[in-house]
């Protein structure tokens, strides 16, 4: 198929798409409009589990079965990079060079170093609070780590983050998920029940089983991330071709 | 009726899908891949939308003072954006191996398949 087809192909299929869209879009509840019914319902539900922050609740309260396959995607995705990008065959791993880093960077980045760190653990401690969680705050806490490739150089981070130490924390916010939902089989409720005791509204220990979930969620997600950049980094720093050989 | 929000969202999508189908290069292609995906978002968002609605979050507003926009499509706008994300990284991982194994990241160029 030459380009003037292809083109032609795909504006007709963007024009039908479009005119399917407008259709739906008529046909949709009115933009701004004050009736959400799910909405109120969840609302109504994630006060009556003294949960301040209505999204953490329906993650991981109303819905955390849902949040288990997410997970369950992001360990899934992070193996299949891992896997994709291991060292083949034909490349050797060299030492990184150390690097020359502008001082005021070096400065920058590591006093915002141990800041964002503290930002990261107060995001995911902070989940059923206010908006972030796990998510949120657990990619905070990767990016707080590799500022300090920023401020020093490749080789401090190594030193810093041990890979299979990380792959293994992976793992373990993912079990501790499913652990922390087989407790409510053994308090008699359904798998993910929320069963624990629900605290005061609005303060750090309340929503039951939601801060624990978000704790196991923060500890995937940040690993995961640090693993994920390490796969990366490796390639574009560490991983080069064996030479004399045609690739 | 107001229905800027909604078509929006299905700009977004169709340029993102225009960008996919045009695309010279790899690593552009799965960009626009992020765009198309984050049409859903701003449709996820526009569907939730309340006027007047603040965060649906009561740390600090006493529950009922204040109308609050939609949670559970933000919550599965979360979902959205993580998977997106994972995609994303997985994707750019195959890119990495695409530009190793055949030395071009032009999908006009990956025509013949390899051993």
């Amino acid at each position: 198929m030459n380009k003037t087809v292809r083109l032609w192909v795909l504006g007709v299929g963007c024009a039908g798409v479009a005119l399917l869209f407008v259709g739906a879009f008529r046909r949709l509840p009115e933009f701004g409009g004050s009736h959400h019914p799910y909405g109120a319902r969840a609302v109504a539900a994630a006060l009556h589990r003294h949960t301040a922050n209505v999204v953490s609740s329906v993650n991981f309260d109303q819905r955390s079965f849902d949040t288990l396959g997410e997970q369950a995607i992001l360990f899934g995705a992070v193996l299949g990079t891992v896997v994709v990008l291991r060292q083949a065959r034909d490349e050797r791993r060299v030492p990184p060079e150390p690097a020359v880093v502008a001082p005021t960077v070096r400065r920058y980045a590591l006093v915002s170093l141990p800041l964002t760190l503290l930002v990261g653990l107060y995001v995911v401690a902070h989940g059923q609070l206010s908006p972030g969680g796990g998510f949120q705050g657990g990619l905070v806490v990767a990016t707080a780590l590799h500022l300090l490739y920023v401020a020093v150089d490749y080789r401090a981070l190594e030193r810093l983050r041990p890979v299979p130490v990380f792959a293994l924390a992976d793992a373990f916010g993912d079990v501790a998920y499913l652990l922390l939902g087989l407790a409510g089989l053994f308090a008699g409720a359904s798998f993910l029940a929320n069963v624990l005791p629900l605290g005061t509204f609005n303060t750090l220990a309340s929503g039951g089983l939601v801060p624990l979930l978000n704790a196991a969620i923060g500890i995937e997600v940040a690993s995961a991330a640090v693993v994920l950049l390490a796969q990366f980094l490796d390639q574009a720093l560490e991983l080069v071709p064996r030479e004399g050989e045609h690739r | 009726m107001n229905l800027l929000p909604f078509l929006c969202a299905g700009w977004l999508f169709l340029v993102g899908c225009y960008a996919l189908a045009t695309s010279r290069n790899l690593i552009h292609a799965v960009g626009a891949l992020a765009v198309c995906q984050s049409s859903t978002y701003v449709l996820l968002l526009a569907v939730g939308y309340r006027s007047g609605g603040t965060a649906p979050v009561f740390s600090d507003v006493p529950p009922g003072a204040r109308p609050v926009v939609d949670p559970v499509v933000q919550a599965l706008t979360l979902t959205d954006v993580v998977v997106g994300a994972t995609v994303t990284a997985l994707l750019l991982a195959l890119v990495v191996q695409i530009a190793k194994r055949h030395g071009t990241v032009d999908p006009d160029e990956l025509r013949e398949l390899r051993g």
